[in-house]
């Protein structure tokens, strides 16, 4: 359990928040939902809709591809992005690989949020870059 | 008066022992005795429902009983028009809170919702022990496996099953500094007592606007504050949000009615003098204000009071402190343990669009607490439901009654589901009711769930998900501008979707 003060300084620490000030990351935990998943719960679900982005608080998932894992993702890291964005189901199962706390921000809440918060959907992109980038790595 | 020697339950060993006696713990003890599962019920209150001697201030609340809907009172599809009365299978047991309001509204007195929880009690024949208090916990490991001991002010109680119904009722506020000169939402006095005074309102969501409703006549200037935007449920088309009984002070606001509605961070809170300043920092632009109150007044909410139960391994999450809980409202930590009531929202299922299940309200958990009866009747005292066969010309006829008056999957949203098995050796069955996650995820007989979502745009829909040979497809069918889900339409699309399992 936290408070959204608490939260509020846990997300200063992590690189997609990192250049808000302290009254926007209040802000942000006030608008995020926190939510708590068991050991191998299915978090997104590949090919259903309604999906939200999510923000790992503490814990590891995977990403599982047709029954196939490609990648975990641990603290600080997001996911549900990309369906959001593109207005369509996940590709991917994400799920719990141990107990889970995350940030949640329902799918429809996301282009506003990111609108509002220019600097966090820089950092965003930037991620996204360095997917692509290592993406291409790999493919060559 | 009951005598003393006269309650039930006395401290000793049971197979199932509820804490609670407000609508979740009730309403699992009804479906408990139906399926045949002994246990005990224990609670602090002196009565059933003792949440509503106190909350909400202003007397009404905020779910409502229709009086007149377009289906009979005894049916099972008026409990979509009936958000308060506890719910059973004997027609005797239906509707009870519409019988017991004046007719003056839809929303219930807190009066009159006493009096409908006191009438199932009676009816139902629920036997609680009241005046026992809860107090500790402990685990013990035996040669025949694990059990639970409630101390309770009456003694000990020890049982291999606990629920906790204790609701969501401890007051809770932040660690801003100078919060000790906030009253809490829990202590608002009577409205008169606050004739002429500047009200500052820590919080927006609905105790806030609550508050702010009841006292706009009395209070000389209210300030309600709170870092993000206040959600209204009339914008979010779901109960998210505040409730349009309480979107007065927003006119006031924008008209400039001596209410003022900030995005702003509570710094501080200081007495000066026989006032109080609050310093605060705005959302937008990070620039300070300070606003002088008379009052300052925390609607910042309430935490779950599981008292040991954290040391004793059970998880908790979130403002709230909700016990993180598998989809069959287990403690997702401690086994053995569960949760009923509006706790059940920490189990949050889907949230397919960012729109939570009703378990924080009565008309949400109530249908929470009989399918984990059925959970706990069939998973740890072996009394199986039956699963009635359905016909193949049937299966049709059965999804389109459960989309027009099914109130579980109405109600519980995304969340609940109507299962149809369908099985080459065991032919079609009706599953009955489950969380759509456990069909989703949990592998199975190929079948059909069937529920109803919407996405936030206000629109309301069937969704039937398939599993065939473990692969799930969702299957979204059109809305409806009347929500009527028996049209030609839905009735071609779910006839398609049959097809798909070999009946016709």
């Amino acid at each position: 359990m936290a408070s959204n003060l608490e939260i509020a300084d846990t997300l200063a620490g992590f690189a997609l928040f990192a250049d808000l000030p302290s009254a926007a990351l209040e802000r942000v935990a006030h608008t995020f939902e926190e939510t708590w998943f068991p050991d191998g719960e299915r978090i997104l679900r590949q090919g259903l809709s309604g999906s939200g982005f999510f923000v790992i608080l503490e814990g590891e998932a995977a990403i599982i591809v047709d029954g196939t894992q490609r990648a975990t993702l641990g603290r600080g890291e997001f996911f549900g992005e990309v369906s959001i964005l593109l207005g369509e189901s996940p590709v991917a199962d994400v799920v719990a690989l141990r107990p889970m706390r995350c940030l949640v921000l329902a799918g429809p809440a996301v282009e506003t949020f990111l609108v509002e918060q220019p600097r966090v959907m820089f950092r965003m992109l930037q991620a996204q870059a360095r997917r692509l980038r290592n993406a291409n790595r790999w493919r060559s | 008066m009951a005598e003393l020697s006269e309650r039930p339950f006395e401290p000793g060993e049971y197979p199932v022992v509820i804490v609670g006696s407000g609508p979740g713990g009730l309403q699992l003890s009804a479906a408990l005795t139906r399926r045949g599962v002994d246990h005990a019920v224990i609670s602090a209150d002196p009565t059933p429902g003792g949440m509503f001697r106190r909350w909400p201030f202003f007397q009404r609340l905020l779910s409502w009983t229709k009086p007149y809907a377009p289906v009979a009172r005894s049916s099972r599809a008026f409990e979509r028009a009936d958000w308060n009365s506890l719910i059973s299978d004997d027609p005797a047991l239906r509707a009870i809170q519409v019988d017991l309001m004046d007719g003056s509204s839809e929303f219930p007195s807190r009066p009159e919702m006493e009096a409908n929880l006191a009438t199932f009690v009676e009816r139902a024949g629920i036997r609680v022990r009241y005046g026992c208090r809860w107090e500790s916990t402990r685990r013990e490991d035996g040669l025949d496996g694990q059990r639970f001991i409630l101390v309770t002010s009456d003694g000990e109680y020890r049982c291999r099953i606990a629920v906790f119904a204790v609701g969501v009722a401890e007051p809770w506020r932040p660690a801003t500094p100078g919060m000790e000169f906030a009253a809490h939402y829990a202590d608002t006095r009577a409205a008169e007592t606050y004739a002429d005074r500047r009200l500052f309102i820590v919080g927006k969501q609905n105790s806030g606007f609550e508050l702010a409703s009841g006292l706009l006549h009395w209070a000389r200037r209210i300030v309600l504050a709170s870092p993000s935007p206040a959600k209204l449920s009339v914008n979010t088309h779901s109960l998210v949000g505040v409730r349009a009984r309480y979107v007065q002070p927003f006119e006031d606001h924008n008209l400039g009615g001596g209410v003022s509605i900030l995005d702003a961070a509570i710094e501080s809170i200081e007495r000066t003098g026989s006032a109080l300043t609050v310093r605060l920092r705005r959302s937008d632009d990070g620039s300070a204000l300070a606003v002088e109150a008379d009052e300052v007044i925390a609607a910042t909410g309430f935490v779950t009071p599981l008292r040991d139960l954290p040391e004793i391994g059970v998880a908790t999450f979130g403002q709230s402190r909700l016990p993180a809980q598998t989809p069959w409202w287990e403690s997702a930590t401690v086994p053995g343990i569960f949760f009923a009531g509006t706790i059940s929202q920490g189990s949050g299922g889907l949230k397919k669009h960012g729109i939570p299940a009703n378990s924080g309200a009565v008309h949400g958990h109530r249908y929470n607490a009989r399918v984990l009866a059925r959970y706990i009747a069939e998973e740890r005292f072996e009394r199986r439901d039956e699963r009635p066969t359905l016909g193949a010309n049937d299966v049709l006829g059965f999804c389109i009654d459960e989309l027009a008056g099914g109130p579980e999957i109405f109600h519980q949203r995304a969340y609940l589901s109507r299962v149809v098995s369908v099985d080459p050796s065991e032919g079609i069955r009706d599953d009955g009711v489950v969380p759509l996650s456990t069909f989703l995820d949990g592998g199975g007989r190929d079948g059909l769930a069937i529920t109803i979502e919407a996405d936030g745009s206000g629109a309301t829909y069937p969704t039937i998900y398939t599993r065939r040979s473990g692969t799930i497809v969702e299957h979204q069918l059109a809305p409806h501008p009347l929500m009527d889900f028996t049209t030609l339409e839905h009735r071609r699309a779910i006839a398609d979707i049959l097809a798909g399992f070999g009946i016709a």
